[in-house]
């Protein structure tokens, strides 16, 4: 039992040690729960879809609930032009939903609560969105750093802002789900920690704590997904339809 | 708020608990890139894969399954409002049915009823005439019987009285004297013996 909250994000290795020239794929705690999550999201989904009831039963119903979910989603965010997009957002969507939920369960492991892992959704979500906006409107694209009906002077000011904002986007997309997975079960870890510590006589205000925790945490980790998904159209949006 | 509160309170957990301070040595894990280059290769092979399942296989079935059920509602609505069309039509077309029947069978019933009413005028114009013949035949009787009862019963006065007379004094009185009395009597009071 360790007492360290940080413990939990250990990434080990798994089976054999895999190496690919300098560079270490070993399969790991945190590629067993990729797996875990994606097996579960394509389970639920196959399953989703496999008959057509005019009546659906309920795991179709969960997988029809979790398309319309996602599309309307997207096309209030990011309109109809985003509609070849859908599968990727949905993917994204169940695939940063699951790893949260799967990283709830006890003695799991939180994909999401790592930086690496985050970064690098939100640096292809980066890369991507930016080729499409200049494969859409070409150098044209470069206006969404200028906003209309600024006046001249603010004009350099505004730029510099904008440019930075745009780079920073990866950054802050993949910092606040990494640091929202990373705090909630780092708290839950502690006092879970108060409650064995405190024992029996004291621990049963963190452990009230803990469980209203746990519930915190699950809505936290539907909202992160969903806060990444939905910046994710906005950002599509602003490739997509040129507002500035 | 309350975040806050709970990352100060964890924050003086690390601080002041000796365990975590021996275990701290390597700080967080996440920044530890011993095993970077595998999540990267990992979530790159397991997050293609998914999107590939569900973008190829899976979606288009949901897509599909919901499209169907979307036609397939609308038809049966359409259908629906189809029927609901017809049966409108078909409560108009009885509402008519029976307004036109009420209209011919009151037509009727007044029709029967001026024939009716025609038949009676004429038989009640007959009978009433038959009645007034017979009351006419009737009161002529009675004017006859009138007219000849006075005779008869100054007749009979005359026939009894003098009966009695013959009786009470024992001889013959003139008829002609005692006739004399009774049409003097009559004359007084003949208007008296029928009650006009």
């Amino acid at each position: 039992m360790a007492a360290n909250p940080m413990t939990q994000f250990e990434v080990y290795r798994i089976g054999p040690e895999i190496k690919i020239g300098a560079f270490d794929i070993s399969f790991t705690n945190a590629s067993l729960f990729m797996v875990v999550s994606s097996l579960a999201i394509l389970l639920i989904f196959n399953l989703g879809a496999k008959k057509n009831s005019m009546l659906p039963n309920k795991i179709q119903l969960l997988a029809e609930l979790s398309y319309t979910f996602v599309s309307k989603m997207i096309s209030d965010t990011a309109g109809s032009k985003a509609k070849p997009y859908f599968a990727f957002i949905f993917s994204l969507f169940m695939f940063v939903l699951f790893c949260n939920m799967f990283g709830m369960i006890p003695y799991t492991f939180t994909v999401t609560s790592h930086i690496i892992v985050t970064f690098v959704l939100a640096a292809f979500i980066f890369i991507g969105v930016t080729i499409i906006g200049f494969i859409k409107h070409g150098f044209g694209y470069l206006k969404l750093f200028v906003p209309s009906g600024v006046p001249v002077v603010l004009l350099p000011l505004i730029v510099i802002i904008e440019i930075i904002s745009y780079l920073s986007r990866p950054i802050s997309l993949s910092v606040r789900l990494f640091a929202n997975m990373m705090a909630g079960h780092t708290m839950m870890k502690v006092f879970g920690g108060f409650v064995i510590s405190l024992g029996i006589v004291g621990g049963w205000l963190p452990l009230t704590f803990s469980v209203a925790l746990t519930g915190l945490e699950i809505l936290v980790a539907f909202l992160q997904a969903y806060v990444f998904a939905i910046l994710t159209c906005i950002y599509l949006n602003d490739a997509l339809n040129l507002h500035h | 708020m309350v975040r806050k509160y709970f990352f100060q309170l964890i924050f003086l957990y690390l601080f002041f608990s000796k365990e975590v301070f021996a275990a701290e040595s390597g700080g967080m894990p996440q920044l530890d890139p011993e095993f970077w280059v595998s999540q990267i290769f990992w979530l790159t092979l397991v997050f293609g894969t998914l999107y590939i399942v569900l973008s190829k296989l899976i979606l288009p079935k949901i897509s599909a399954n919901l499209e169907l059920r979307k036609s397939q509602i609308q038809e049966n609505i359409e259908a629906a409002d189809k029927q609901r069309k017809d049966s409108e039509l078909k409560l108009k077309e009885y509402d008519d049915i029976i307004l036109k029947s009420k209209l011919e069978s009151k037509n009727l019933f007044n029709e029967t009823r001026e024939k009716t009413l025609k038949n009676i005028n004429i038989k009640r114009d007959t009978l009433e005439k038959q009645i007034d013949e017979e009351i006419k035949k009737a009161e002529t009787e009675i004017d006859q019987l009138k007219k000849s009862a006075p005779e008869k019963i100054n007749k009979i006065a005359i026939e009894t009285s003098s009966e009695i007379l013959k009786n009470l004094i024992g001889t013959e009185i003139n008829n002609s004297s005692i006739s004399a009395i009774v049409d003097d009597l009559y004359r007084k009071n003949g208007g008296k013996y029928y009650g006009n």
